[in-house]
């Protein structure tokens, strides 16, 4: 399948992946408003890590035998068999972390929803477009959404 | 020392209902100059290191910030801001006052005061999506006279050797030359070479041709070494050179093993330092360049500091890690043309003849003289860089005030050489200034058979132009050797800005070509008739040798 590959040899750590992948995800065309138009902006789905002169930005790997879906307590969390995608049913989660826990990329992060109960976000590929917002926004071709013999980059 | 009477440049003006606090103002900038404080949860700037590269205005996702120019010194048209500024600064720190890029002072830009020519009824345009213009050029020296091509050595042309028999050569005879040509000439067809002189020997015929390298496009890469920018940016411009046909320059600074793969679209050059020289990099490109000087600094050497000579660089230059790398202002051998005679023959030597040699001086006001000594001292090309050239540090009060503009060192270079019988021997190259085709077009008619670009190619891959070269600090990771920094050229991108660039000059060129009725670029070289200047005095009008617009044919 494919998969968005970062390239650790130029990820200039501007983290403008982040920042898209937040408009992406918001109710929101606009930045500004993606950002300061609600109560809480939608988190990004990846993050960069960075160890300078490094940086790096971690998503979901989308694993062929996903350890998160093993382990997720409640099945909310499952790979859609057509797209290849992991994906998470909101109803479903509880919140619990057991997914952070056993994801060995740490590509899942917790979040509080506005009734106080805790859910995940994770990276969902942009489904509604032909390739994702992290991947269109990176200024340095850093990120490279295709098939590759490798799950990692 | 007291309180400082130094002024930021620049004021950075952060629009907060924009800022979305994304942070990458901060991490971009490659001065400091922004930061969040965590305690307040506030975003400040720290205006006095801003020297307005712009990265952060071009990365911030909201457009939230502007860079202004900070209105602190009392200016009069006599002493502008940047007069105060620098004086302020020297009475506060002394020292040489350090720059880098090209000069960027008020001097008439002749470009700006020549218009180029197009025809009308009696000698049609030429539309070049019909019809064919060609902006191919051989970089090499021309044959003098027809030579026997067994009475002389590979591409030493002996002058007074009798003519046997002239013709024009078929392009499947030549093939079959006795002399060697360069091998692994990927660029250079021997077919496309052979419109020299022929000879007849034992019953086949036989053509020599002096070495010379294709160029699909009159633009070369100018000389930028590794140490004075990253080797990513070298690397971008080597891969651009390779698909556009055309030729980079290391530099000074020896090559990087990762040129291999472009080894035949490179010129080698030499300069004082000799930094990475022996037989091995001579042999490695298709031409040799004998640096002697350069726009930005004539007559002034150069220094790499030892901090910024980390292993990769000690490796290519051939010096110890952490030495000062220092290229002395002279050649300290060579004092005279007859020196410059030995060195390119050295060079001419170290590799049998198969490399043209190219001499590159600084636009100075003896130039043509000079051009013309290079010329007979054995030079196959003369590269000629004007008072706009960049460099990657060099004093200011150098860079401002000493040279020539190009406009002007190329005439005067082309009509004396030309009136000396040199101009057919030599290829002529122009640098220092050159922006835009039509720049290119009329560098050309004043008597270049094609341009260096060196700050074109760098704007093309993100500088903006911020003269602070010589920190290190490049925010857009050219002039910097910092790994934080230098991964912010991706050479499959920058490559393909190089490439996008000349693939549009190239267009334009053929546009303005065509619309003289002009096909070739051997038609356009020298054509004064096609450039008419406006605003220039007689004298200035005089020195570049065309006619006042209004002035017919
Ligand atoms: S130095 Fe460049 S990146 Fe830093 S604040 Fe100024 S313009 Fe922005
Ligand atoms: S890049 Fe722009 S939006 Fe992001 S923190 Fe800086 S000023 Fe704010
Ligand atoms: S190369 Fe970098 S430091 Fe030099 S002028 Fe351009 S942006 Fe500034």
């Amino acid at each position: 399948m494919k998969r968005v590959h970062c390239n650790l040899e130029f990820c200039v750590n501007c983290h403008l992946c982040e920042v898209y992948c937040t408009l992406a995800h918001s109710p929101y065309n606009d930045l500004v408003a993606a950002f300061k138009g609600g109560a809480h902006p939608e988190p990004a789905r990846l993050f960069v890590e960075e160890r300078r002169p490094a940086s790096f930005a971690v998503q979901c790997r989308h694993c062929d035998d996903p350890y998160c879906v093993t382990s997720c307590l409640t099945g909310a969390l499952y790979k859609e068999e057509s797209s290849g995608r992991v994906l998470y049913l909101q109803g479903k989660c509880i919140g619990c972390g057991t997914c952070l826990v056993a994801c060995p990329y740490g590509a899942i992060k917790r979040r509080m929803k506005p009734d106080g109960h805790f859910t995940i976000v994770k990276c969902d590929l942009c489904p509604d477009r032909t390739r994702p917002a992290c991947v269109e926004a990176c200024p340095n071709l850093a990120l490279k959404y295709e098939e590759r013999e490798q799950m990692n980059p | 020392m007291p309180r400082s009477l130094m002024q930021p440049e620049f004021l950075v003006q952060r629009d907060k209902e924009r800022c979305i606090e994304c942070k990458t103002c901060v991490r971009q900038c490659g001065f400091g100059v922004h930061e969040y404080e965590e305690a307040r949860g506030v975003l400040v700037s720290n205006d006095s290191e801003c020297v307005s590269c712009r990265r952060c205005v071009v990365f911030c996702p909201t457009g939230a910030l502007q860079i202004k120019k900070n209105e602190a010194y009392r200016e009069n048209s006599y002493w502008t801001e940047d007069r105060l500024r620098d004086l302020r600064r020297q009475a506060e720190f002394g020292g040489t006052l350090l720059t880098g890029m090209g000069c960027d002072r008020t001097y008439p830009i002749y470009f700006d005061h020549i218009l180029l020519n197009a025809s009308q009824v009696t000698n049609p345009p030429i539309d070049p999506l019909r019809e064919p213009i060609e902006t191919r050029v051989y970089i090499g020296r021309r044959p003098e006279k027809p030579v026997p091509a067994s009475a002389s050595g590979c591409g030493i042309p002996l002058t007074g050797m009798p003519m046997q028999v002239s013709a024009e050569v078929p392009a499947a005879v030549s093939a079959e030359m006795p002399c060697e040509m360069p091998k692994g000439a990927a660029t250079v067809e021997l077919g496309e070479m052979a419109k020299g002189p022929t000879t007849v020997e034992s019953g086949e015929m036989a053509t020599e041709m002096p070495p010379a390298v294709k160029l699909e496009i009159p633009v070369i890469f100018s000389a930028m070494s590794f140490g004075s920018i990253s080797k990513n940016a070298i690397l971008s411009i080597a891969r651009a050179a390779a698909s556009l046909g055309t030729m980079f320059n290391t530099g000074e600074g020896g090559m990087h093993r990762d040129l291999e793969p472009y080894k035949d679209h490179m010129i080698v050059q030499v300069a004082s330092g000799r930094f990475g020289v022996d037989p091995s990099y001579l042999n490695a490109g298709r031409i040799i360049e004998i640096k002697i000087g350069q726009g930005a600094k004539p007559g002034i050497g150069g220094h790499l500091p030892g901090e910024k000579v980390g292993e990769e660089i000690a490796l290519t230059r051939g010096i110890p890690r952490g030495s000062d790398a220092i290229s002395p202002a002279p050649h300290h051998d060579i004092y005279s043309i007859e020196d410059l005679r030995q060195l390119i023959y050295t060079a001419k030597e170290a590799t049998e003849y198969r490399k043209p040699v190219s001499v590159k001086i600084a636009a100075v006001h003896n130039v043509a003289a000079i051009a013309s000594g290079a010329a007979r001292a054995g030079a196959d090309i003369i590269a000629v860089d004007g008072l706009r050239g960049g460099t990657g540090a060099a004093p200011k009060m150098i860079r401002d005030n000493v040279g020539l503009p190009i406009e002007l060192a190329i005439s005067a270079v082309d009509r004396r050489l030309r009136r000396e019988g040199l101009r057919e021997k030599v290829f002529l190259i122009a640098g220092g200034g050159i922006r835009c085709s039509a720049d290119l077009a009329k560098i050309i008619c004043l008597g270049a058979d094609a341009a260096y670009i060196g700050t074109a190619a760098l704007l093309a891959l993100g500088c903006h132009l911020c003269h602070k070269c010589y920190t290190g600090n490049c925010s857009w990771g050219i002039a910097t050797q910092n790994p934080y920094l230098t991964r912010r050229i991706n050479p499959e991108l920058g490559s393909q800005r190089l490439i996008n660039l000349l693939t549009a000059w190239s267009h334009e060129l053929k546009e303005i070509m065509g619309a003289m009725g002009i096909n070739a670029i051997e038609s356009l070289r020298g054509n004064r008739l096609q450039l008419r200047g406006v605003g220039l005095p007689e004298n200035e009008l005089r020195e570049l040798e065309i006619k006042q617009a209004g002035e017919a044919m």
